[in-house]
């Protein structure tokens, strides 16, 4: 089991042609991900490395059944690359590309909810369930099946927890990058609301950082609703001064809001183990899934 | 990029958004010239930051001589760090009451808000704080923008707690759906992540003029602006439209980096901004003071860690450098010899150490090691390496 990618997830990759994207395809397929096509205007016809090349998101969808999609655009291209596969109705868009403006991602994200579909990212890593389908950039080789489910807001560091829980014996279900973007797609909240659901998910690592209010958020959700799975949670960032963008758009502290603190009292309070370090991320799952 | 005050008026105005007469002063002698052609004159400093006036940078003057010695001294002024270039000279206001009116991104609703609040002026943040009551707020549709009928609404909800407004509410109203409309096209049009009006004075004949603009504009869209930034600051696009930023902040950004100066003496690099923040965080757990941020970006090269260990080390103060790589595909023994090689080139006496993952990782520590700079097997003990190093003991 897992979450919003399994075996039978079809994956389109927009920017299948650029630098990125075709790098990228030959990653997700090296994992075992079904990528069924690739959209790049102008190249219908063409294939990259044998994945047939579209013109556009809704012929790839009618003639490939693509039910996931992958953006790997320039950040000029991107809102409108993911309302493109939103208005094609594919149930799940994951962004990767970085630095897209703000407003862009203001007008992307109502569109996709308009038409009831769900985005990941901008500026995020994507999602993984090891052995059955990647899309994104998370590093083929740390990940390993198992009972942990993922979350983070920061790639490189939601790669140390996958790869330190890998290496002492704990894999994945599923790892959801949700990005470092202050306007996004998918939402803390949102992506435990789908590991409540999945039964093989048996405990959830949470990597947070510094701004907004999203951990927060999952946290008061924690609580209203009684989730039950073990959490453990990471946040980076408590040594980060106010008023400082701290490299993600989205990692600023700005007044009260925002602050390492406030998002480990309110994790703290909905029940989840704090982990001070990648060490203490692996040794507090290990304690909750039963194995110190 | 933050404008400054006088250029975001000027956005304002080409909106159709009415502010008061001024001129752009950069000695005292413009200042002086200014008042004899406006008559009574607010001199404003001109620094991307709030709190100015609390901090002597504005001053009313009514002869040409005031306004000569004043902007003397304002010119002369440093405001928590930035250093006075220009001051904004601009005709008085009478005024009757003063409002706020401001739009921002709201995270949680994943829109942009228009802010509206009867009880405008220096102490907003303490309204908010206090009385949010006294604070109106509207989530205008992205693609549909604000209705001037959501605005009136807006205004009337504010308007209607202060009996002083009885009579005049709906004039008002009818005057803030013209100025909200057209501040909120400067927000769109411009990609503003703020977007403000403090204080929005009302004057005795009930216009609406802005007597104050801040106005800061995403970065990632530079690129649709950089007309904006050339015209407003004579510098390139991309760059901050301010001078005085920070000198080690503004180096960084020539280098393609991204850097935040701190006052520690410590150096870090790491890849990706969540791992580069933790390792701050890691080399304060172990007692020491971190004295900068530089995340060198996802993937890590070795002629990017080069370009990172070069601008961590122009800051005099830091003692040693941490560097904390999660290598992923990057070869562990290619950052390994990147980083020996950039310390002998750039002659690095001060203690390094290297904490990194990736393939041939064992490799890339070997040659470290052998290099006399310091691996760690985790980031928490290269932390604690690197604080005893820089304090001259043993790690």
């Amino acid at each position: 089991m897992s979450v919003l990618v399994n075996s039978d997830s079809r994956v389109l990759v927009q920017g299948i042609t650029g630098k990125e994207g075709s790098f990228h395809t030959e990653q997700m397929r090296a994992f075992g991900t079904n990528v069924v096509a690739g959209v790049s205007p102008g190249k219908s016809g063409q294939d990259a490395n044998g994945v047939p090349i579209f013109d556009t998101v809704a012929d790839a969808v009618q003639e490939t059944g693509a039910n996931v999609a992958g953006v790997f655009v320039p950040p000029a291209f991107a809102a409108d690359a993911i309302m493109e596969s939103a208005a094609s109705l594919v149930p799940l868009t994951v962004c990767i590309t970085e630095f897209v403006p703000v407003h862009d991602m203001l007008k992307a994200v109502s569109f996709v909810q308009r038409h009831g579909v769900r985005l990941l990212g901008p500026n995020c890593p994507g999602i993984a369930t090891p052995g059955a389908c990647k899309v994104g950039i998370i590093p083929n080789h740390i990940n390993a099946p198992g009972p942990v489910g993922i979350v983070g807001r920061s790639g490189t560091l939601t790669y140390e927890v996958i790869q330190g829980l890998g290496q002492s014996g704990m894999g994945q279900t599923t790892s959801v990058g949700i990005g470092g973007d202050p306007v996004m797609g998918l939402t803390f909240t949102e992506v435990l609301q789908l590991f409540a659901a999945d039964d093989a998910t048996r405990a959830v690592v949470l990597i947070g950082e510094i701004g907004g209010s999203d951990e927060e958020n999952a946290a008061a959700w924690m609580r209203e609703s009684g989730f039950d799975k073990p959490v453990v949670a990471f946040i980076s960032g408590r040594t980060a001064p106010p008023g400082k963008r701290m490299g993600h758009a989205g990692a600023i502290i700005s007044g009260n809001t925002g602050t390492a603190q406030s998002k480990i009292d309110a994790l703290t309070a909905a029940g989840a183990a704090i982990a001070d370090t990648i060490e203490d991320v692996v040794r507090l799952t290990a304690e909750r899934l039963g194995r110190s | 990029m933050k404008l400054l005050e006088y250029q975001a008026k000027q956005r304002f105005a080409a909106a159709g958004i009415e502010i008061p007469k001024g001129r752009l002063a950069r000695t005292p002698d413009e200042a002086a010239s200014a008042e004899r052609d406006l008559g009574r004159i607010a001199i404003k400093a001109q620094v991307p930051i709030g709190g100015r006036g609390k901090a002597g940078g504005i001053a009313v003057v009514d002869s040409p001589e005031d306004a000569r010695a004043e902007a003397e001294r304002i010119l002369n002024l440093d405001i928590r760090g930035y250093p006075v270039n220009s001051v904004w000279c601009e005709q008085g206001l009478e005024i009757e009451s003063e409002f706020y009116l401001g739009i921002t991104l709201d995270r949680d609703r994943r829109r942009l808000v228009i802010i509206f609040s009867a009880s405008g002026g220096m102490e907003i943040e303490q309204v908010a704080e206090e009385s949010p009551e006294k604070i109106s707020k509207l989530w205008p549709d992205p693609f549909e923008g604000p209705h001037s009928f959501q605005i009136r609404q807006l205004a009337f909800q504010a308007l209607g707690q202060d009996s002083k407004f009885r009579e005049s509410a709906a004039k008002i109203a009818n005057a803030l759906a013209g100025v909200a409309t057209r501040l909120y096209d400067v927000a769109t049009t411009l990609d503003a992540l703020t977007c403000e009006i403090n204080p929005l004075a009302l004057t005795p004949d009930g216009k609406l003029i802005a007597a104050d603009g801040k106005l800061e504009i995403d970065d990632n869209a530079a690129w649709r602006h950089r007309d904006v930034a050339e015209e407003i600051a004579g510098q390139p696009a991309g760059t901050d439209a301010v001078s005085g930023d920070d000198p080690f902040e503004e180096e960084a950004k020539r280098r393609g980096l991204t850097y935040v100066h701190l006052q520690g003496d410590i150096g870090c690099i790491g890849n990706g901004a969540g791992l580069a923040m933790n390792t701050l965080d890691l080399v304060k757990q172990q007692g020491g003071e971190p004295a900068n941020f530089l995340d060198v970006g996802g993937g890590a090269s070795a002629e990017k860690v080069r370009n990172a260990l070069e601008m961590v080390l122009l800051d005099s103060n830091v003692k040693g450098v941490f560097i904390n790589i999660f290598g992923g595909i990057t070869r562990g023994d290619e950052v390994a010899r990147g980083v020996v090689q950039a310390r002998d080139e750039l002659q690095i006496k001060k203690p390094l150490v290297v904490r990194m993952t990736g393939t041939r990782e064992e490799e890339g520590r070997a040659i470290l090691q052998e290099a006399g700079i310091t691996p760690a097997l985790s980031a928490t003990e290269g932390a604690r390496a690197i604080v005893a190093l820089a304090k001259g003991k043993q790690p």
